[in-house]
């Protein structure tokens, strides 16, 4: 697996490299997320108790509200957030948020990225590539 | 994307820096997104409580509001989402003094940029409801839904700082639901059974959201026995929204853009269909209700409720009395009709409360939870039930007379 490359549709943000946390659920700052702690809290979320402090998430579809827009800017001003987010699907909110809050986001993938990338896996993000990538070190 | 003129200006900074910083964003976001262009909107929509924007988005917004008017205020219909708070009530809900003080700064900036603070997420039953073919840049998923599935509209979810933008900029990139191709069905819903309860109509948009999964998904509806109301497509829309991320429906002979289904279902295509019945939704309700038989507080919310809604409320709580809180939560438009024709006197009488211009969910609900003691909550809101769990709540939907029994009963469930 270590090495192995997969290229997205669009990206935006920094170069970025971390351990991913991974799972085949969606993502939504207010429906899944207790900020201030900084852990998944929707009892329901696959990564529900799992702090996403620094780690590169790695989920399938953006879900939920409008509220992302603005929170991934409150939470990186506290510096409890995630390093990157990697969906299978984006929808324009994560991507107005990571816009506002100049957060790393990778999205669209030949295959579905939430089996490609093993939990835990030390991973690099380059959304500024001609090609966006993710990479499995 | 390509820019005319005028957006090489704004982003030149030739219209100040608010409007090319906005210019910049929008840019962004539809290179991201594949716009080819702007196009322009008649109005825009802008949710920004302040458990969403925090300090940190209170501060920026102030940045801006400092500016000269000439270049700050935004150059077409701006309104509000919900805040998050209802002032004359919040010592009632326990809310922190720093709360209000981070509204009553949030709203000061927003005045200052010209911005009409509407507060609700109803505004196409109470503001100006769009008009078919028009583009706007809407926040609120439930306001995205209905204006695009029942008005006609065209809408993507436009988050805070992209429905700020498209208020300075007066457009939006033109992408996703601005498109023509992309308001086709991509799935069809077979219905073999209709709802009638505000709570079924949203439990079905729940249903219907899970098996959509994601925003690029318009599912079209088949079998309905009957045309539903605003407010019954009102819950549903919202409900499909929170659970699925889904920004546009069509029922077939109901909604405009699907008088037939030949027109969102071009000839020689092949959709998916899905069958969804009673069944279905009884089994979205019950895994809710596993394991609650009292609840700790009653809301009625998200949607904020229509003068109907609170006419149905007001008749059951008459002669009556609450024993739990019981909240009632509609916009600064309805209210004062609620006030004038003696509902709101009515429900607070049987210990109820109404609540203007906030929403439920947006009004720190984990913090109000724990100064209350609420962790197990009725509602007839299927958006509510899906959204609360994240806040540490254990939600139940319910039909607005269980819920209401419910609260007359001391939380008991039956």
């Amino acid at each position: 697996m270590s090495g192995e490359i997969y290229y997205a549709a669009a990206g935006m943000g920094r170069k970025v490299r971390a351990k991913a946390l991974v799972a085949s659920d969606g993502f939504s700052a207010r429906y899944d997320l207790d900020r201030i702690r900084g852990v998944f809290s929707r009892p329901e979320h696959k990564l529900a108790g799992e702090s996403y402090q620094g780690r590169v998430l790695v989920l399938d579809a953006a879900k939920g509200g409008v509220a992302t827009a603005w929170m991934l800017h409150e939470m990186a001003s506290r510096g409890v957030m995630p390093a990157a987010l990697v969906l299978n699907r984006a929808n324009p909110i994560m991507v107005q948020g990571a816009a506002l809050a100049d957060f790393t986001m990778i999205s669209g993938f030949d295959v579905d990225i939430t089996h490609a990338i093993p939990n835990g896996a030390e991973v690099e993000i380059d959304p500024t590539a001609q090609r966006p990538f993710i990479r499995v070190i | 994307m390509k820019l005319n003129d005028e957006e090489i200006a704004l982003r030149a900074g030739e219209l100040g820096p608010l409007r090319q910083w906005a210019i910049a964003h929008q840019i962004k976001v539809g290179d991201y997104l594949g716009a080819r262009d702007f196009v322009a909107v008649g109005q825009a929509h802008i949710m920004a409580d302040t458990e969403s924007l925090g300090a940190a988005g209170v501060d920026w917004l102030e940045r801006w509001a400092a500016l000269p008017a000439e270049h700050r205020l935004v150059r077409i219909p701006t309104i509000t989402d919900p805040r998050g708070t209802d002032f004359a009530h919040a010592a009632q809900l326990k809310q922190q003094p720093w709360m209000l003080d981070l509204e009553r700064r949030a709203i000061a900036a927003f005045e200052a940029l010209g911005v009409l603070m509407t507060d609700t997420c109803i505004n196409y039953q109470t503001i100006m409801p769009p008009v078919r073919g028009e583009h706007m840049a809407y926040g609120d998923t439930g306001v995205v839904i209905y204006s695009n599935s029942v008005c006609g509209a065209r809408s993507n979810f436009e988050g805070g700082p992209s429905a700020l933008s498209a208020g300075l900029t007066g457009r939006t990139p033109r992408y996703g639901y601005h498109l023509d191709e992309r308001r086709l069905a991509t799935f069809l819903v077979e219905l073999s059974w209709t709802p009638r309860e505000l709570s079924d109509w949203g439990a079905l948009g729940g249903v219907v959201g899970r098996l959509a999964g994601d925003y690029s998904q318009v599912p079209a509806l088949l079998g309905l026995d009957r045309v539903p109301s605003a407010d019954q497509l009102k819950h549903f829309g919202a409900a499909l929204a929170s659970f699925g991320s889904v920004a546009l429906f069509h029922m077939v002979g109901v909604t405009p853009e699907a008088m037939r289904l030949e027109d969102v279902v071009p000839a020689g295509t092949s959709l998916k269909t899905h069958d969804v019945g009673e069944v279905d939704i009884r089994a979205l309700q019950a895994r809710y209700a596993k394991d609650v038989d009292a609840v700790d507080v009653v809301v009625f919310s998200a949607p904020q409720l229509s003068l109907v809604e609170i006419r149905t409320l007001a008749a059951m709580l008459d002669g009556r009395r609450a024993t739990i809180p019981l909240f009632a939560v509609t916009s600064p438009q309805v209210k004062p009709d609620c006030d004038r024709m003696g509902l709101t006197a009515r429900i607070e009488a049987a210990g109820g409360t109404v609540l203007s211009g906030m929403c439920f969910y947006q009004s720190y609900a984990r913090e109000i939870a724990e100064a209350n003691g609420w962790s197990r909550l009725a509602t007839n809101s299927a958006k509510l039930t899906n959204i609360l769990g994240g806040y540490g709540y254990r939600p139940v939907l319910l039909p607005m007379e269980q819920c209401v029994a419910a609260a007359c009963a001391g939380g008991k469930l039956t």
